[in-house]
């Protein structure tokens, strides 16, 4: 046991010195990997912000019906009844026109402009919410609205919200696939890199099988190798999102505080982070595993 | 200790390097394998250690048949075989020491317990001074010392030599050859290929002699 983790430090500690020794071309492929890493890290890092602040937006579906602006309060006390005989709303708010205007009056450097117009332009309202939020409910549900008499017309207020969802998804999508072509290039890059490894250790790795090393004692500093250069890549990789996502947010956080609202992107939650480190030293291994078995068997003393 | 009956080996393309080979040598030998460049000696010496299979007849070295090891055991088998190549095969990329500690790496034993016995074995060939050199400023008859202390560093039972003098000057020859007795007299079994007959005749030991894949003479010179 004491012997095999011995084999291992060794192992690891010849890896750390390939690696020192490779200095620029180390470094290269290192940046490769991390540039190739951060842009599916870095879309995964965007797209969870974006999904924290439509969170934050009311997501539960509103419908909003306004009568037309000639509409008596008769017309709407008939809507009204109709509403609250309807089995599918779950809850009904009327805004009559008068609140409406009170309530634009309080909104700020919008008191002047209402008073310019002289007469109220606000309809008579209603606001409810559906018992049932799927889509094609809260479709249906706005298409027999829209029939009613004198309503002149019906918003389903999710419906933004439910295409920032959708659109959210696509890009989810786009990126997993993103992510699974450059994990493809980030393992023939390690196998290209211990390939050439391998080439330059031949003397080395002849002898070794000749006085009598295990395929796996010779393998094992080429899998660290692997392993340490996809470490490498993937912090190199965190580095370009955490700084990409630095100079975006002094852009972002000024334009939305202009907006009135406070919104940051946030860097990659500590599960994610170890998830990005693991996933790229996964792959370097992998790549190292691949050379290996490849190239590894065709060097034999003769 | 190792044994061949009936070994032939033809090489891809038909070139027939051994014919019906067969001999035994018990442990703790000292034999020479004679015989002009081509005759086959190499062959015969790299069938030992699995570096080539024999086509046919069987190599047995302790009890094992060679011939038919699993991949996977003929590390375990180098390692209990010392071997003495003609160009040495030593790596100039790190020092003397190094080069001797390269085999003892492979088992994972302490570092300090590794760098004792390396140092027991370069002072054996009388490196212990230049353990800090690079090959590369060594003699050639240092650098074949070299070579002999990395295949005995593990303390092999047999060692295997293939022209271990080939291009030394006398001294440095009789040297080497000094060392080789030595460590027979110790029990190691030797078996040393060499073309030189006059270094032959004056140890007067066991001699296998080839000729064009055939085992065609044996016995003692003088």
């Amino acid at each position: 046991m004491i012997g095999w983790l011995r084999q291992h430090w060794q192992a690891l500690r010849a890896a750390l010195a390939k690696l020192a020794g490779q200095k620029s071309a180390g470094l290269a492929s290192a940046l490769v990997i991390g540039v190739a890493v951060s842009l599916p890290a870095g879309g995964y890092a965007l797209l969870e912000s974006l999904r924290e602040m439509t969170g934050r937006l009311a997501l539960d579906p509103q419908l909003s019906v306004f009568m037309g602006l000639e509409a008596k309060r008769a017309d709407a006390d008939a809507v009204s009844a109709r509403l609250k005989a309807d089995a599918r709303i779950a809850q009904l708010r009327f805004v009559p026109k008068e609140a409406a205007l009170t309530e634009l009056k309080a909104t700020e450097g919008l008191a002047e402009v209402v008073a310019a117009l002289g007469r109220n332009p606000l309809p008579d309202a209603f606001v409810l919410r559906a018992r049932d939020t799927r889509a094609e409910t809260l479709d249906a549900l706005a298409t027999d609205l829209r029939a009613l008499p004198a309503v002149a017309h019906v918003q389903v207020d999710a419906a933004w919200a439910r295409r920032l969802a959708a659109l959210a998804g696509l890009g989810r999508t786009a990126l997993l696939l993103l992510a699974a072509l450059l994990a493809f290039g980030l393992v023939a890059i390690t196998f290209n890199t211990i390939r050439l490894q391998i080439l330059t250790q031949r003397d080395e790795i002849e002898v070794s099988k000749l006085i009598g090393a295990t395929d796996s004692f010779i393998g094992r500093p080429f899998f660290y190798l692997g392993l340490l250069q996809g470490l490498a890549g993937g912090t190199v990789a965190l580095a370009i999102v955490w700084g990409g996502l630095a100079l975006l947010n002094a852009q972002v956080h000024a334009l939305a505080e202009s907006y009135g609202f406070e919104f940051r992107f946030a860097f990659l939650p500590p599960q994610d982070t170890l998830a990005v480190l693991l996933f790229a030293g996964l792959l370097g291994w992998l790549g190292a595993f691949m050379s290996v078995s490849r190239y590894l068997r065709e060097i034999e003393p003769k | 200790m190792i044994s061949f009956s009936a070994v032939s080996k033809r090489y891809p393309g038909g070139q027939e390097a051994l014919k019906g080979i067969s001999f035994t040598i018990d442990a703790g030998a000292l034999v020479f394998l004679t015989g002009h460049s081509g005759a086959g000696k190499s062959t015969l010496l790299k069938l030992v250690p699995a570096i080539e299979r024999p086509t046919s007849g069987s190599v047995i070295v302790n009890g094992q048949n060679v011939g038919a090891l699993k991949h996977a055991a003929i590390p375990v088998l180098r390692r209990n075989l010392g071997l003495v190549f003609q160009d040495q095969k030593l790596l100039y990329d790190r020092s003397v020491f190094d080069n001797v500690m390269l085999p003892l790496s492979f088992t994972g034993q302490p570092r300090r317990e590794a760098a004792r016995r390396a140092r027991a074995a370069l002072d054996k060939v009388g490196l212990l001074k230049r353990e800090r050199s690079n090959p590369i400023q060594l003699s050639g008859g240092e650098q074949q010392r070299l070579a002999i202390a990395r295949a005995v560093v593990n303390r092999p039972a047999a060692l295997i030599a293939d022209e271990p003098t080939a291009n030394l000057d006398a001294e440095s020859a009789s040297e080497i050859l000094d060392i080789f007795i030595a460590f027979n007299q110790v029990g190691v079994t030797l078996l040393i290929a060499t073309h030189d007959q006059g270094l032959v005749e004056r140890y007067g030991r066991r001699v296998l002699h080839l000729a064009d894949g055939r085992l065609v003479g044996e016995g003692t010179p003088g």
